[in-house]
């Protein structure tokens, strides 16, 4: 059993586990932050970014001006962004039987692995995952193909070169590996390839391993996964949440009693408090909106977004901001509005106990009824006749490199009066704002990151008691920007194996069992026997049948009654069928009811002698010799077969045949 | 042997008031707990004191599950629960969660407030009811305890509804439920995997219909309403409120929509409404068209369907109404027909089944006077259709899903005697299956033959695995030996070394020597010789070697020749072999006292 780790990611996953036989993908997740190395795609021509000058090297030998621009002292590639996919060389990707999926963010790479790999599995994911994971996609290709940029840059990634550049892209890895946006066709195709699955739904791989979706409470429809086999267990928890939003909340107990447990998706800002994050983010809206500024809120389409709606849904009465309108601007804004409602089955108890109302799950069917929350797929058209300020804008990419949000960076960050709020993890404010710069708008940091701290985990894992850990090395230390808060990493008895990008890890454990069923005409034949007080034993001798993985045990076939052959006189030449061996015998022969067994088949004569181990039984007028040991029994018997046949079936009444 | 055992209290040979219990590895489940249309005295519900005589249910059963919201399935389970008393788990999906409390309630109002009865269930009764139900989700497997798991299947019939799998250790049965195999506008089709279940409890409401194509169905609908309507007539539809109600208010909307027609469809009030929201939220449930488009536009959103108000029913001009309940056995369907029936311009559709003894089923079979309460007498003169649009699987259906699921024998439920007898031989017939169709309060007992699960260990399974080759040979099967050990409730099977040494024995060594005296004129060399090539010749298939130490070896037998010096032509050849030999051991020494071949 192995582990190949394709992603040094961890909240954005990509392992393959080598299990029974099976070779199964657990998450596949897009590294995106190599995107902020590139320069933003802006919707309308921005003159600062065409401004900015090319990179030309301090002794003037490189120059990329075409490639690389400067912006407030970093360089950044002018090209279409580029995100790291998952390791392609560890594994052949064809050979890949299933991929589970734990949560719509960590799918964001499907295309690469599906697409033009040879792989030809089939992807399990829950409803919300599939249809909110596809929306995000969708997103994703819309915001890069709305933009069309020629410009493929590809001489940075040159070792000789890149080795020159200065930080922070001097220090990219794996740069050759980086890709452009997949299609919107290769998501299709990729998507196809889904089933769907519900909580605790047991699916059978090739009847050799069983994988079950759990809830994980961190996302609508996310999941953790056991993969078992009747006697091993291994749980994938990735991206879990303990803290009540709106999804169901996490399915623990189901993670009990496992040999390994892979932990990944913990929460990348564990000093932060989502709850005192989401009061920031409050008061800082509310400050800006008061002294007339804009407040831009770049976030991702689903998740987040819908417990800032539901929190400013119950805030902006009380601050009296009920009239400031609030925008969410998306390609996929209406639709990730309308799914969030349709799921009540992957709701929190609260939430789906309005559906039976009947009532809309989320507050913000009512803002968006009451014309406080207006949603457009884009800054053309209608929203640019009815936009209003001041206002709250809620638009993607968090990373600020492509989609609406590099519009309203460019429109307001000039003015002092408007803010910007971060409430996404992944990524860095600060790279995130570096081409923006110089800039002139507040900047807030309120990442709110739901996922398990360090501290909810060791309870977690005292609780569930896997024999294994396996988890990303960034867990097994404290973060490195705060090397002194030792409470920052898992510290467990035995130590967490950890890993990295590439890493092929062997899971310590040994199967010794397998299930087979014994058909019931068979198990009717077996004569058990108790060999110890409680512990009964039978010999079986039956055909094995093996399909599908799935072992059954067959009385044997019964000899086929001999055909009146004429030449029976040649019955005795046949040798005996080649079979397998008599049962191994147990147990010792008691000489007293051992003589008197003899005697009572008639042989009187019995002289018996003592031995250092035994005793010697002389059939005197049959001239045959028994030798009795403790663990042996040796029936020297020269000329009479059929007396040598009848020892035999007496000596083996006293034996326990196994 | 174990079996399984299945009673129906209700819809045994019957429809109305389903209830059935299943008996199986020891545990007890009530499937569907419903009322019966037809009646208004005590056999409106389920004889419950066929499972106890005094008192509390929930010592007696270890789960109730209702497979969808029509009150036949679920119109007894307030009275169940909280009359008779069980507080045990009750299953369901959710949008039958969401939508069976508001039809029970609706049911109480007319039985209690209306038609003035009481010892009924009341609203907090049916409160206190719903709070031990637990939601189901399709495709989830619930643990309702350590031994028994149940499985939501989708069933089409309405929204929310579902076949359930019950399984106990390797023993399971199906239940359909109501289905639906054909999908329709707003509903997908019943599924289920290759589950092979020891039985299927199969509805059989359409057990010897094979209806027609559902696009000539619609299309004779919609001509039916158009030329009403174009001759200024009224069409009543009686319906329930949620199911076929929201296919037909689709079917009309299309066509109003493409025709043009300005004639108002009206919805009866109350529940419509809130119906349609219901569909709105539970959209996942719906078929893949509606789920697709929903975000665009929403199919539960009707333009030309309006809410009903009582004094419309007066109103001159053609219209077109929705009422409930859909066999016309009491609330506004049936004050709407009173009114519209002297009219022979008008018309009344019934959409789908009525049960015996309902106003609705009267007027179907053709009575033209119907005697109403209070001894007045009522003549019907407008036009009677029956079309059926109630969503069950037809006689092909049913065939369909036996196919799908590969049952080992097959239960009819949910349907008439006379039927069921046609389906059963057809089903016995094509499937080899043994089918029962057993009445209300009569036990089918169905044994089953489970095969034991027994842990092999690896090492053994893999040597057995490769011994016998890559691919098995059908005509000579290897036998496998190997030790089962039994200890508590483990059973495991191990090879018999192992077994040994983990129950701490020694083996027992069984040997025999034997001495076999030939008369040979040869050195000893060459008589071992011919020895070795007489066994090479009779043991085919065998290891015979011929060792250099002087020895012949067949298997792990071993042979030694010697003479003495007196007798040189006399030798003596020497055979040793274990009990594991003995087939072997036993034949040798036989062949050998027979001589050298010369």
């Amino acid at each position: 059993m192995k582990l190949y780790c394709l992603s040094g990611h961890p909240t954005l996953p990509c392992n393959v586990l080598k299990f029974k036989s099976t070779t199964i993908m657990l998450d596949c997740g897009l590294d995106t932050t190599a995107v902020l190395h590139f320069l933003p795609l802006p919707l309308v021509h921005s003159p600062r970014l065409s401004k900015l000058p090319g990179w030309v090297s301090k002794d003037g030998t490189i120059s990329l001006e075409k490639e690389l621009k400067e912006c407030a002292g970093r360089v950044f590639v002018d090209s279409l962004p580029e995100f790291c996919p998952p390791e392609r060389e560890l594994v052949d990707l064809s050979t890949i039987d299933v991929i589970l999926i734990s949560n719509y963010h960590c799918m964001m790479a499907l295309p690469y692995i599906t697409e033009h790999t040879g792989f030809t599995g089939t992807v399990y994911a829950t409803e919300p995952t599939l249809q909110i994971g596809r929306l995000l996609m969708e997103e994703l290709v819309a915001f890069m193909e709305r933009v069309p940029k020629a410009q493929s840059a590809t001489c940075w990634k040159n070792k000789e070169i890149q080795r020159l550049l200065p930080g922070p892209l001097k220090e990219a890895v794996e740069v050759w590996t980086w890709r452009r946006c997949y299609s919107m066709q290769e998501v299709n195709s990729a998507l196809s390839k889904v089933q769907l699955v519900g909580y605790s739904q047991k699916v059978e791989l090739f009847g050799a391993v069983q994988v079950t979706p759990l809830s994980s409470g961190y996302a609508l429809g996310s999941s953790n996964w056991i993969i078992q086999s009747h006697y091993e267990k291994v749980s994938y928890v990735s991206g879990s949440s303990l803290l009540t939003t709106h999804p169901q909340p996490m399915d623990q107990s189901s993670l009990k009693n496992s040999d390994v447990l892979i932990l990944t998706g913990l929460t990348q800002i564990p000093t932060a408090n989502p709850d005192g994050m989401l009061g920031e983010f409050c008061s800082n809206l509310a400050m800006t909106i008061r002294a007339g500024g804009n407040v831009l809120v770049p976030c991702y389409s689903s998740g987040v977004i819908y417990d800032l709606l539901e929190c400013l849904y119950q805030f902006i009465d009380s601050a009296n901001l009920a009239s400031t309108p609030l925008y969410f601007i998306s390609p996929v804004a209406n639709s990730s509005l309308e799914f969030s409602q349709i799921f009540a089955e992957w709701l929190c108890q609260n939430k789906q106990s309005k559906v039976y109302l009947p009532e809309p799950p989320f507050p913000h069917a009512e803002l968006i009824q009451t014309n406080k929350l207006k949603h457009y797929p884009g800054i053309y058209g209608d929203f640019s006749n009815e936009f209003r300020q001041p206002c709250v804008v809620f638009t993607g990419h968090p990373s600020l490199r492509f989609g609406d949000v590099v519009h309203f960076m460019e429109l307001w960050g000039k003015s002092s009066l408007n803010t910007v709020i971060f409430t996404e993890p992944d990524f860095s404010y600060l790279d995130a704002l570096a081409p923006y710069q110089p800039l002139a708008m507040k900047c807030v940091y309120c990442p709110i990151d739901t996922r398990l701290n360090f501290h909810q985990v060791a309870k977690l894992l005292k609780e569930v008691q896997p024999l294994h850990v396996v988890c990303p090395e960034q867990y097994t230390q404290p973060p490195p920007t705060q090397s002194h808060r030792s409470d920052l990493m898992l510290e467990l008895q035995p130590p967490p194996m950890p890993y990295r990008r590439c890493s092929v890890l062997g899971l310590p454990f040994r199967r010794r069992y397998e299930r087979i069923q014994l058909l019931p005409e068979l198990a009717k034949s077996l004569v058990p026997a108790e060999i110890k007080p409680g512990i009964s034993v039978a010999t079986v001798s039956a055909v094995l049948q093996t399909k599908d993985n799935k072992h059954v045990l067959q009385p044997p076939p019964k000899p086929a009654p001999a055909p009146p052959s004429k030449k029976r006189k040649r019955v005795i030449e046949e040798p005996p069928e080649l079979m397998s061996p008599k049962p191994l015998l147990s147990g010792a022969l008691p000489l007293e009811p051992f003589l008197s067994l003899l005697h009572k088949h008639g042989i009187m004569e019995v002289k018996v002698e003592d031995t250092p181990d035994g005793h010697i039984l002389h059939l005197q007028a049959e001239d045959t010799l028994i030798q009795l040991e403790e663990d042996s029994t040796h029936i020297v018997c020269d000329n009479n077969e059929a007396l040598r046949a009848t020892l035999r079936d007496l000596v083996l009444r006293f034996l326990q045949k196994l | 042997m174990p079996e399984i055992k299945v009673t129906p209290l209700g819809a045994g040979q019957d429809v109305g008031r389903s209830c059935i219990l299943v008996s199986i590895g020891g545990k007890n489940i009530m499937l569907d707990c419903g009322m019966h249309m037809g009646y208004n005295d005590d056999r409106r519900f389920p004889d419950f004191s066929y499972i106890t005589q005094n008192g509390r249910l929930t010592e007696f059963l270890d789960c109730v599950i209702i497979s969808h919201f029509h009150l036949d399935h679920c119109g007894a389970l307030p009275y169940m629960s909280e009359m008779v008393g069980y507080d045990g788990p009750i299953y369901m999906t959710h949008p039958t969660k969401a939508i069976c409390p508001i039809l029970l309630e609706d049911f109480r109002k007319i039985t209690v407030d209306k038609k003035g009865e009481t010892n009924f269930f009341t609203s907090q009764m049916i409160k206190d009811c719903m709070k031990k139900v637990v939601p189901l989700n399709l495709h989830q497997t619930v643990q309702v305890d350590d031994e028994l798991e149940i499985k939501a299947y989708y069933a089409g019939h309405v929204l929310g509804a579902a076949m359930v799998q019950i399984k106990v250790g390797s023993e399971s049965v199906v239940y359909t439920g109501d289905y639906n195999m054909t999908p329709d506008r707003h509903l997908g089709a019943a599924w289920i995997d290759k589950c092979r279940p020891d039985v299927l409890i199969s509805e059989s409401t359409y057990a010897t219909t094979i209806r027609d194509s559902k696009r000539c169905r619609e299309r004779d609908f919609l001509k039916k309403v158009h030329e009403t309507v174009e001759r200024g007539g009224k069409v009543l539809i009686p319906v329930f409120a949620l199911g076929r109600a929201q296919e037909l208010c689709i079917l009309l909307e299309t066509f109003w929509e493409r025709m043009n027609l300005k004639a108002p469809i009206y919805f009866s009030t109350g529940l419509t409404e809130k119906a349609n929201h219901y569909y709105k939220l539970f959209i996942t449930w719906t078929n893949q068209k509606i789920r697709k488009t929903f975000v665009q536009r929403n199919m539960f959103e009707f333009k030309h369907i309006k809410a009903f108000d009582r004094s419309y029913a007066d109103n001159p001009g053609p219209m077109v109404v929705f009422a409930t309940p859909g066999m016309l056995h009491a609330g506004q369907s049936l004050q709407i027909f009173k009114k519209w029936a002297g009219n022979e311009k008008n018309m009344v559709i019934m959409p789908g089944y009525c049960v015996q003894g309902t106003v609705g089923h009267k007027v179907l079979s053709g009575q033209k006077k119907l005697e109403m309460e209070g001894r007045t007498t009522l003549e019907v003169k407008l036009q009677v259709e029956y079309m059926s649009f109630s969503a069950h699987a037809d006689a092909k259906g049913i065939m369909q899903l036996i196919r799908m699921a590969e049952p080992r024998n097959v239960l009819l439920v949910h349907g008439e005697a006379k039927k069921m007898e046609f389906l059963k031989d057809k089903i016995e017939q094509e499937f080899s299956v043994s089918c029962f169709m057993p009445a209300n309060g009569e036990t089918a007992t169905i044994p089953t033959n489970p095969s034991v699960p027994v842990d092999i260990s690896l090492s053994l399974l893999k040597r057995e695995a490769a011994l016998g080759g890559p691919l098995p040979d059908p005509k000579r099967p290897r036998t496998m030996h190997a030790t089962l050990i039994m200890k508590d409730s483990s059973l495991r099977l191990v090879c018999p070394e192992q077994a040994l040494k983990e129950l701490g024995l020694n083996e027992h060594q069984l040997r025999f020597t034997c001495r076999v005296q030939l008369q040979d004129p040869h050195s000893d060399p060459d008589t071992l010789n011919r020895i070795y090539s007489h066994l090479k010749s009779v043991l085919k298939g065998y290891t015979v070697q011929h060792l250099p130490d002087g020895t012949v070896m067949v298997e792990s037998i071993v042979l030694k020749v010697s003479s003495s010096a007196e007798e040189p032509n006399t030798k003596v050849v020497l055979l040793s072999w274990s009990y594991q030999d003995e087939d072997l051991g036993s034949f040798l020494s036989s062949l050998l006292r027979k001589g050298l071949p010369p």
